[in-house]
């Protein structure tokens, strides 16, 4: 069982990022999650340029491919998800009947330094993985004020019942993931 | 003015579908300003008569072969948010009534789309049966019901930004079907 974590922060120190490494921690055995870096390469979306798609869109939708199911973890920008991961989307939205995130399972889980965990970023996420034809767990999951939220060393979470929330979402982007497959053998 | 059922004029025996000279369409309201139309190309139709019980009409159509102008909308359509082409490849219709009432045909029978079965009842004509030159005969049948989507768990929606639903919940299934006896 493969998932493909994507954050939706690029700097270094993201607390996004963190919380997909945490949640990396919290997976079952059998179960691994892979990272994907490279975000930042990905040019803005222009129709004329789909003929000749940029290397890290073709390494995104690669990576998609090869995962049984999508994290995604944004941060909140301006009541909204970020600029260039709804563009890595839109890149690999096209054409839709062959986008790698078909039928996938996806789930969304976003931390801010603010009060409400960027739960608007969460829902856009969630608007555009669902018109992407991604299977998208219907719940979110808000880390308000991230900062208070790690181990003083900053790579384990401090609170046991966020722990506890991540491990229950997994849980269930597992089975939506098992269901997949499951569909998959008997087609 | 009380309308006494009579028998269908289908002659008795097993009718198929002639794909090329029907239609298995959808009409719904989008942004409660113009109907947007679309059609399932793939798909199976038997119409059964008997001398004496009324004929069974039974149908299947394969959801990947939703076709609106679009491919980019029918690849949307067919995926999770609507028909889940995925989990639920086909739709399936199964008459339980078939009468005249009038000059009108009405079928009633179980639908299903998705996962969910419901009770529907379309309305619309059934022609006389004519021979071809080669002595096939063929039989002509229209219907029309509306659905609501939302009964069959197509629950997607988007609101306007001044308010306002982009799509309908109100479907309009509309089939023109023509039949060929099997010999």
């Amino acid at each position: 069982m493969r998932i493909l974590g994507l954050s939706g922060s690029l700097r270094s120190e993201s607390h996004n990022t963190k919380l997909l490494l945490a949640a990396a921690n919290l997976l079952p055995p059998g179960a691994e999650l892979v990272g994907f870096d490279r975000l930042r390469e990905i040019p803005p979306y222009d129709e004329d340029e789909e003929g000749r798609q940029p290397k890290a869109v073709l390494a995104l939708r690669e990576a998609i491919a090869d995962a049984d199911a999508v994290l995604i973890a944004t941060p909140e920008y301006n009541h909204s998800m970020p600029g260039h991961l709804k563009n890595a989307l839109d890149w690999i939205s096209r054409p839709l009947a062959d986008s790698p995130l078909r039928g996938k399972p996806a789930a969304v889980i976003g931390a801010s330094t603010g009060m409400l965990g960027a739960i608007w970023a969460q829902a856009e996420a969630r608007k555009v993985l669902g018109a992407l034809g991604a299977r998208v767990l219907d719940r979110e999951l808000p880390v308000p004020i991230v900062e208070e939220q790690f181990t003083e060393h900053g790579e384990a979470l401090a609170d046991d019942a966020l722990e506890q929330e991540i491990a229950g979402l997994l849980r269930e982007l597992i089975a939506a993931a098992d269901a997949a497959h499951t569909r998959a053998l008997a087609a | 003015m009380s309308v006494t059922p009579t028998a269908p004029t289908v002659p008795a025996g097993a009718w198929s579908i002639d794909p090329v000279h029907s239609t298995v369409g959808f009409a719904v309201k989008h942004m409660a300003v113009a109907t947007f139309r679309g059609r399932f190309e793939d798909y199976d139709v038997g119409l059964t008569a008997g001398e004496h019980e009324e004929p069974r009409l039974v149908g299947s159509v394969k959801v990947d072969s939703l076709k609106v102008k679009d491919p980019n909308l029918a690849a949307h359509l067919t995926s999770a948010e609507f028909f889940d082409a995925e989990r639920y490849p086909e739709l399936r219709f199964e008459s339980t009534a078939f009468r005249r009432e009038g000059d009108e045909l009405v079928v009633e029978g179980d639908l299903t789309v998705r996962d969910v079965t419901r009770r529907v009842e379309g309305r619309g004509a059934v022609g006389e049966a004519l021979e071809d030159p080669y002595g096939n005969l063929h039989l002509g049948l229209s219907l029309i019901t509306v659905i609501d989507r939302t009964a069959f768990g197509l629950n997607w929606q988007a609101t306007m930004p001044k308010g306002g639903k982009v799509l309908a919940n109100d479907v309009r299934l509309e089939l023109e079907l023509e039949l060929v006896k099997q010999a």
